[in-house]
């Protein structure tokens, strides 16, 4: 089969921008322009939770608080995902072109990058690129910083709210919402906080226009996204690709022939069998995704893909709030202990239960979606977890 | 541990005092030492003037920021699902070999410690490795030595 | 009028006042709604999610304890997806929890049982993870006992610590299955900054946070006919004991309490306040020495403001956090021990008795007293001043096990010597009282008059406000305190350790010009110390303190100097405050301690 079903999309890493004239044409537009622009695109989070871009922005800028802060996500954290990374590297000015663009409507003048540790290779370079942009901006007479914060190694801090703890210092704990970031955020000031390439679409929107990224995608889904490709499949990688496409084509691009399953969304994912792929859309309206799709094949057992998750979360749950902390403790030895014998095949239906529990009753997302790629799993792959 | 405190001051004056200079200070310390001592802690408690049990509950909860001794190289081995499928566990038992330590202990030599750790971000390259903040990538048994063996040269 | 907000809870409509939670509207309307990491005297946590609820319209169930009342909600606080999540939340924590409820010390009185209970949980469902916890059980220090193995991690201690505390000794550590409330790198309680207040104790959900008991020790002293086994109360034991034998808060239970402990066993019953208002005789000399010292001798060595030093939580406090103002703090010993100084030395002497066979045991509303009874400093009557510190707690219990009807006992008197108390000793109970006390003396003795305030109520020194301040201008003063005429005596009090940080932040920054500052470890003073009933909250603490204030106001004797055992013990023995021998055996210094 050609590869012609997925529609390839070039704006992330296009070349055929240059940031320093759409930011010089951006910062001398209204505020309400840029917003009007931002929210008709339709540009969804691209992190994984899917917020409308637009609207963050208007909230935080409705606020009257005089400190405000733009916040880009780069705790890039979820197994399976890397396109953060990559954008980093290779378009790190668009980036803070977006945050630069987002300041201004916000009525921001400092902005941070939280990365991760496990990128601080990429710091110097990120300086590097910082001092070129700060001068920049400083040429246009525009009143705003950027900080980079490094993260030591805490997957959890890539949730918003631990991510702002983590920057004022402390151990990376979600908090409770309300109130969320656009009211109370870093230092308990508005913030908006972006992903990575979230900030980097609103500022290719704000270069080639809300219509051009409004008519990819679906209606809940728009424009495109970056995936990150890994697993069973013999070109993976980094694609921008246009939303909404259906799993059987993608199966079909990037599988290896003996596709068995996919995990979209990493981790925290949903697990998609090989007999559910033609009617599972890719985007909001289907299954989201941060941009973590990991192909398995005929080989693998879907019990190590599941323990390797769980010892994951189990790991990386900060630990504070009962579901999540002592809830993936139990699924982990749970199916250990099915798998071995030790506990009847029955105890699948009430660790399926305890999942149910962590998703409506965990403090944050991470425990919350535990749950996805735990459900998946044990339903479309019992026996594998038994035998 | 005349050292240590001016390390900590150094890193204090550069960084700051309140408590959002704690973890760019914890991570200086790490650069420096590869791990946080409870002396250097104390240290840390005391320039912040804040409770050490607060420093050391922060500290404890990145898994960058070691708090038991570490070699001068910390080898940290990707264990995440799509590393593991491309044959981590030859990885790490190659690196066993070499080393003749197991995961989670130094050398006698305190040059290298080898250490597991989550998703790298190079899942399209694993099977993955750091070794402090340096990526290698695509490993196999041959690739792994030679690094090694480059480390153990150049030591 | 307040920003009101009209919600509606398992289908009855309720309006509170903007700001308040779910939790706070279902509690105007009787709901019970279970809760475990929730506190009122501390900041919302909501971790771990026993007290959700459904809200309409939100997919996930909202923890109650932190989500905002907002117009229009409803809230759903018993539905079949609620009580799953509800069970869940218990098993799990069971599943982390060393759940041998029978060789617990809080069995009975526990939490997180309770709620087992209430969901009648008969089996676990989810396997035990305790056998693969490697949990420690420090139990080295002479106050606390911290089990991990008994915890479920709701961190009410680590708020306490810092928030009302300002200490920090326990913080939470590492992350995921393996994160714990662990002291600094996790050393034993008896090593760190630990200020052994105890008021973590009063609010550990479950056994993790106990004192250490001695209730066997004590038995077997009482049973032991060779030896003498007195016992001493502190002022706030009793407007406190009765909670834990059925009473309601605020009962004044002294004379139950009196007739019971004479019924345990003891040999002598004696009453701390005796050395309360010794304490006052002592500690208002030492100011008034300070005082001429500073102003008339011009003497730069005198350490101007004095500080209080009845609260051994805020002596350790001041000894790591501040130890550059240990000669601020006034070398009077606590009335505990002084009183234990006493015991060994006049009242052995008065009533013949060897002080080798003595037992004195102390029943006190605090956990830090039991620290202090085990200090170096504290052995000057040639053996351990105090044998053993109970809290109220454990002296409900020695009450429960010989099985007196408490409620029904009659109201008796306390033995003498050392019996007898002023009102001014009553008020050491809560916060202010020493200041009062102190004032009331203190004035009386330099112009020959009463203080001048209504019933002799300091009114400024009382009440809940976190750091309290009070200025008293001397006029008309006797001959001899001449230097002190026109003086305006300012005083400051502060009660739980934060306000006291923030008093000698004050001191420290040179931002305050105070003479005398009275400072309590716990919230409220010692009514609301980390030895008394559990629960202590504020509405608690309010009621008594209103038993306290009742207490005083109802005695014949209202000032310390005033009291007929004080007068004859300076007269036999101490000859007079801050005589030689009341050095020896009244006053101590302290130590420098690290700060980790």
């Amino acid at each position: 089969m050609p590869n012609t079903k997925l529609k390839r999309v070039d704006i992330i890493f296009s070349e055929d921008c240059v940031y320093k004239d759409v930011l010089a044409d951006n910062l001398k537009k209204s505020n309400e322009d840029i917003l009007k622009d931002i929210l008709d695109s339709g540009l969804r989070g691209r992190g994984g939770a899917g917020f409308p871009t637009g609207l963050k922005w208007k909230f935080t800028s409705q606020e009257t608080e005089e400190e405000k802060y733009v916040v880009c996500n780069a705790d890039e954290g979820e197994p399976g995902t890397f396109k953060d990374r990559e954008i980093l590297t290779r378009v790190p000015l668009k980036v803070f072109g977006g945050m630069a663009i987002c300041a201004k409507v916000i009525g921001a003048k400092h902005g941070y990058v939280y990365l991760r540790g496990e990128y601080q290779f990429l710091k110097a370079d990120l300086e590097k690129a910082l001092e070129e942009f700060h001068s920049f901006v400083k040429e246009l007479g525009f009143d705003f910083q950027i900080h980079i914060l490094m993260g030591s190694g805490a997957y959890i801090c890539g949730e918003e709210s631990a991510l702002f703890e983590s920057m004022e210092g402390k151990r990376g704990e979600p908090r409770n919402k309300p109130p969320y970031p656009t009211i109370s955020g870093f230092r308990n000031k508005p913030t908006v906080i972006n992903n990575v390439e979230t900030l980097v679409y609103a500022f290719m929107i704000c270069r080639i226009g809300a219509g051009k990224f409004h008519e990819l995608g679906t209606t809940d889904s728009r424009g495109s996204k970056v995936f990150s490709i890994s697993g069973d499949t013999p070109i993976a990688g980094i694609y921008e690709l246009e939303l909404g496409m259906s799993l059987e084509d993608f199966v079909e691009e990037f599988g290896d022939g003996d596709t068995k399953a996919v995990q979209v969304g990493g981790a925290s994912g949903f697990c998609v069998p090989r007999k559910k792929f033609k009617d599972t859309i890719i985007g909001f309206e289907g299954v989201p995704t941060g941009g973590s799709m990991m192909l398995f094949n005929s080989s693998r057992s879907m019990y190590n893909v599941l323990k390797n998750y769980v010892e994951f979360f189990e790991e990386e749950s900060c630990g504070q709030c009962t579901p999540c902390r002592v809830g993936c403790q139990q699924l982990k030895k749970g199916i250990e202990a099915i798998k071995k014998g030790e506990k009847s095949a029955h105890y699948l239906d009430t660790l399926q239960k305890l999942a149910d529990t962590m998703k409506v009753s965990s403090k944050c997302g991470l425990g919350q979606s535990v749950a996805n790629s735990f459900s998946s799993i044990v339903d479309n792959f019992r026996e594998e977890m038994i035998y | 541990m005349p050292e240590i405190k001016e390390l900590v001051k150094d890193l204090a004056d550069k960084h700051g005092r309140n408590r959002e200079s704690l973890l760019p200070i914890l991570q200086g310390i790490v650069t420096e030492e590869r791990f946080i001592s409870d002396v250097a802690m104390t240290e840390v408690a005391r320039e912040l003037d804040m409770s050490a049990a607060l420093v050391y509950g922060t500290a404890t909860f990145y898994s960058f920021l070691d708090t038991k001794p570490r070699g001068k190289f910390v080898i940290r081995v990707c264990k995440t699902i799509t590393c593991d499928m491309k044959g981590k566990k030859q990885i790490v038992k190659t690196l066993e070999e070499l080393l003749k330590i197991k995961v989670g202990e130094t050398t006698k030599d305190k040059n290298f410690t080898l250490l597991e750790t989550n998703c790298l971000g190079w899942c399209h390259k694993g099977p993955a490795m750091l070794i402090n903040d340096e990526v290698f990538t695509e490993l196999d048994e041959d690739k792994v030595t030679e690094i090694i063996d480059d480390y153990m040269r150049n030591i | 009028m307040a920003n009101t907000v009209k919600l509606n809870i398992d289908g009855i409509d309720v309006s509170i006042e903007a700001g308040k939670t779910v939790l706070d509207a279902a509690k105007k309307l009787n709901i019970h709604i279970p809760t475990l990491c929730y506190h009122e005297d501390l900041c919302v946590a909501g971790n771990c999610r026993v007290c959700v609820v459904e809200q309409e319209g939100v997919k996930n169930l909202v923890a109650s304890c932190a989500m905002p009342a907002q117009d229009g909600m409803v809230i759903h606080t018993n539905t079949h997806k609620v009580r799953n999540a509800r069970r869940h939340v218990v098993e799990l924590l069971l599943s982390e929890h060393n759940a041998d409820c029978t060789k617990c010390y809080k069995n009975t009185r526990c939490e997180l049982q309770d709620l087992a209970g209430e969901m009648v949980i008969n089996e676990h469902m989810f396997l035990d993870l305790v056998p693969d916890k490697n949990y420690t059980i420090d139990n080295l220090s002479p106050a606390i006992i911290k089990d991990d193995s008994k915890c479920i991690r709701c961190q009410r201690c680590v708020r306490t610590c810092d928030e009302l505390q300002h200490v920090s000794a326990l913080g939470v550590a590492y992350k995921g299955e393996h994160m714990k409330i662990s002291t600094f790198f996790e050393n034993p309680m008896y090593e760190v900054v630990c200020t052994n207040c105890g008021q973590c104790v009063i609010r550990c959900p479950t056994g993790a946070l106990v004192e250490k008991n001695y209730l066997d020790n004590v038995w077997d002293a009482i049973y032991d006919e060779d030896k003498h086994v007195i016992v001493q109360t502190a002022p706030a034991t009793r407007i406190a004991l009765g909670e834990d034998l059925g009473m309601e808060a605020g009962s004044i239970v002294t004379g139950k309490m009196a007739a019971a402990l004479r019924r345990l066993g003891f040999d002598s019953v004696l009453d701390t306040d005796f050395t309360a208002d010794l304490t006052i005789m002592e500690e208002g000399t030492e100011l008034l020495t300070r005082l001429k010292r500073a102003l008339v001798d011009k003497d730069p060595t005198v350490k101007l403001p004095m500080t209080t030093s009845c609260s051994p939580g805020w002596i350790k406090f001041i000894e790591h956090m501040y130890p550059e103002y240990l000669e601020n703090v006034s070398t009077c010993k606590s009335p505990q021990q002084m009183f234990g100084a006493l015991a060994k030395t006049y009242y052995a002497e008065k009533r013949g008795i060897d002080p080798a066979k003595i037992v004195s045991v102390s029943i006190m509303p605090c956990t830090a007293k039991k620290f202090e009874a085990n200090r170096p400093e504290m052995r000057d009557s040639g053996y351990q001043d105090v044998d053993m510190g109970l809290t109220t707690r454990e002296l409900a219990v020695m009450i429960k096990q010989a099985g007196i009807d408490f409620k029904e006992l009659p109201d008796e008197k306390f033995d003498s010597l050392m019996g007898k108390s002023s009102g001014a000793a009553v008020i050491f109970g809560a916060t202010g009282g020493v200041m009062e006390a102190a004032l009331r003396t203190a004035y009386e003795i330099v112009t020959g008059r009463e203080v001048p305030f209504k019933n002799l109520n300091i009114t400024p020194v009382r009440g809940m406000e976190g750091v309290k301040e009070a200025a008293v201008k001397i006029e008309n003063v006797l001959p001899a305190w001449s230097f002190l005429e026109g003086v305006e005596l300012k005083t400051v009090v502060a009660h739980g350790l934060t306000n006291a940080n923030k008093v000698m932040q004050a001191v420290k920054n040179g931002t305050a010009d105070w003479h005398f500052i009275e400072i309590m470890a716990c919230p409220g003073g010692c009514l609301g110390g980390g030895g008394q009933p559990i629960p202590t909250t504020p509405e608690i603490r309010k009621k008594r303190a209103e038993a306290i204030y009742r207490e005083d106001a109802g005695m014949a004797i209202r000032k310390s100097h005033e009291n007929p055992e004080i007068k004859q013990i300076y007269e036999e023995f101490l000859e007079e405050p801050l005589s030689h021998k009341s050095h020896w055996l009244l006053h101590t210094h302290y130590q420098a301690r690290k700060r980790e």
